[in-house]
């Protein structure tokens, strides 16, 4: 058995920053491998921990030749391989949009014949939470979203799950493979690297393919949104800050809360 | 030309997102000068449809298969009655189900995505508003083409209300079921523990700035002095430092306590949507441009890990080691 898992490297931002343009200036960025991706990443490494049956995890990025060294974070956790999708026409576009990353996957999985593809819900930095579903679209395969609880024996026809859907319900759902699941956090305990992982990582295989190894061209991929401003938005904040060290701050808070009837 | 809004229900209600849908759907059908078209699939399709007719609202198709709302029977059912080109936009609730079948929605029909908007316009295209890397900013984005599928943020737009004089009717689409991969099977309540949290009226909330597993019995040791009880944001519970019934926000539970205290919580929407009803929301948090400060009432700017022992001791309760 073979599961896909997407991986994403996102750009986290510090509290304090500036744009520059229609970006945040690259000074304020840090890059890391996406939350949501760790525990699609850790649930494909289980499967194959858990099952006697062979099952191969390989890694699908897009990005460019700095997130090699995210994708070795994932490798270090447990996949077997990892493939790397870039062209320096995507630098240019100022939103990757989900269709246009669904197209890109598309033509890894049609490549790899995965019969699990895993997703992570959304990325953190433009959280369009869309392209795992787009993505089974496109390749027909079933899909499942926001996936919190997997059961999955490995040769089985269909994967028995748990979707978190709003208000602290779940829906129960039998979802026939192949398929793709968007995974959420808090689905399982994502490992940290051991030091041997890391190692084993250096030397595991990480394919670097431009578009038209996989049989697209830049000139076709759909790339039809486009960010046009951005901004620190407006805070209608009426927030009355108590200061003076924590101390002070501390006896303030006290006399609200005292003065609201907490604790008497 | 019209634009399409896509209703949701779960266990035989509509949700609240499905009449804000009609709300947001109206403004675009008026900035692009068309009609607005409802579409809602499986349960009582009926009942649904007469409770979708408000204010505003043209046409509704009703899709009378199963029970539950299945992302696979609205997309089949979305991509046939759009194939013909009668609708240009296509609107969708930003919600677990919503995000479960837009996209998919999207890529049948060729046609682009933005989700969780809050704000909308139409100029050449779609042009929405919505935010970018947690909250921190704000970006527009224009959209390519004549027609597009938009996902909107629950909350942002009022419930469409007021009776409408839609036409309502059976839609002509012939659902493949030997296509669907999914069958909903069950439902279940997530969390269900001893500890009510909806019904305390002081709740010390912790967050991700509290670090280490270790450094809860902190919170707690607050929480004991001040009588209150103790909730949590999403990252403690992933984490599994406290258990899921503790949880505060869209997917955990929706708290209206008098006083909300907000230790290390950066306030991202998800979590925002599940105690903004609070009376009175006081917020410790070292980033100053942290959202939690644009609902809060207080706040102090510092690191909790100075202010919260202090406040035990303003409320003579014991520190713990952390």
């Amino acid at each position: 058995m073979k599961v896909l898992v997407t991986v994403s490297e996102v750009a986290d931002v510090d509290d304090e920053f500036e744009i520059d343009g229609l970006e945040i200036d690259s000074r304020y960025l840090t890059y890391d491998l996406n939350e949501w991706d760790n525990y699609a990443v850790e649930e494909a490494v289980q499967l194959d921990e858990e099952s006697e049956e062979e099952v191969e995890v390989v890694t699908a990025t897009i990005g460019p030749e700095r997130t090699e060294e995210t994708i070795r974070q994932a490798l270090a956790k447990g996949a077997d391989r990892a493939i790397r999708v870039w062209d320096d026409s995507l630098a240019d576009a100022s939103v990757l949009d989900p269709i246009t990353k669904a197209t890109i996957l598309a033509a890894v999985v049609e490549e790899e014949d995965p019969d699990l593809v895993l997703t992570g819900v959304q990325t953190g930095d433009y959280a369009f939470g869309a392209t795992g579903v787009a993505l089974a679209s496109q390749i027909d395969y079933g899909w499942g979203a926001v996936v919190n609880y997997l059961d999955y024996e490995v040769g089985d026809d269909t994967a028995e799950v748990h979707r978190e859907l709003e208000g602290g319900v779940e829906e129960l759902a039998e979802i026939r493979l192949p398929a793709v699941l968007t995974i959420q956090t808090g689905i399982n305990e994502p490992r940290y690297a051991s030091l041997r992982g890391i190692r084993q990582a250096q030397s595991k295989p990480l394919d670097a393919h431009g578009l038209e190894d996989l049989g697209l061209s830049a000139d076709e991929l759909p790339l039809d949104l486009e960010l046009t401003d951005l901004e620190v938005p407006e805070v209608e904040s009426d927030v009355e800050f108590f200061e003076g060290g924590a101390e002070e701050e501390a006896a303030q808070l006290a006399d609200l809360l005292r003065d609201k009837g907490v604790a008497s | 030309m019209a634009v399409l809004a896509v209703a949701e229900h779960r266990r035989g209600d509509l949700r609240d997102p499905s009449f804000e849908v009609l709300t947001a759907g109206r403004e675009l059908a008026d900035a692009a000068g068309t009609e607005l078209h409802v579409v809602v699939t499986g349960g009582d399709v009926d009942a649904f449809a007469e409770d979708l007719n408000r204010e505003g609202v043209d046409a509704i198709h009703t899709v009378d298969y199963g029970e539950e709302f299945n992302a696979e029977v609205a997309v089949q059912a979305v991509d046939q009655l759009a194939a013909d080109g009668e609708f240009e936009h296509v609107v969708v609730p930003n919600t677990v189900n919503g995000l479960g079948s837009a996209p998919a929605i999207a890529q049948r029909l060729g046609r682009p995505i933005a989700t969780d908007a809050i704000g909308v316009d139409v100029d050449e295209g779609l042009i929405i508003t919505r935010e970018l890397y947690g909250g921190k900013t704000e970006g527009t984005i224009a959209v390519d083409g004549p027609a597009a599928v938009v996902t909107v943020r629950p909350g942002e737009w009022p419930a469409a209300e007021g009776a409408g004089d839609a036409a309502i009717e059976a839609a002509d689409v012939d659902i493949d079921e030997g296509a669907i991969g999914t069958t909903v099977t069950g439902f279940q309540e997530v969390g269900a523990g001893d500890v009510d949290i909806t019904e305390a009226e002081v709740l010390v909330s912790v967050g991700r700035g509290i670090e280490e597993e270790e450094n809860i019995v902190l919170i707690q040791a607050l929480a004991e002095a001040l009588d209150a009880t103790v909730s949590a944001s999403r990252p403690i519970v992933d984490n599994e430092w406290l258990p899921k019934d503790r949880q505060v926000g869209q997917s955990g539970k929706v708290v209206t306590p008098d006083v909300y205290i907000a230790i290390g919580i950066s306030g991202a929407v998800q979590h925002v949507a599940g105690m903004k009803g609070s009376d009175t929301i006081v917020a410790i948090n070292t980033d100053p441009s942290a959202p939690i400060y644009d609902i809060a009432d207080f706040g102090i700017e510092d690191d909790l890990f100075d202010v919260v022992p202090a406040l035990i001791e303003e409320f003579g309760g014991d520190v713990p080691d952390f």
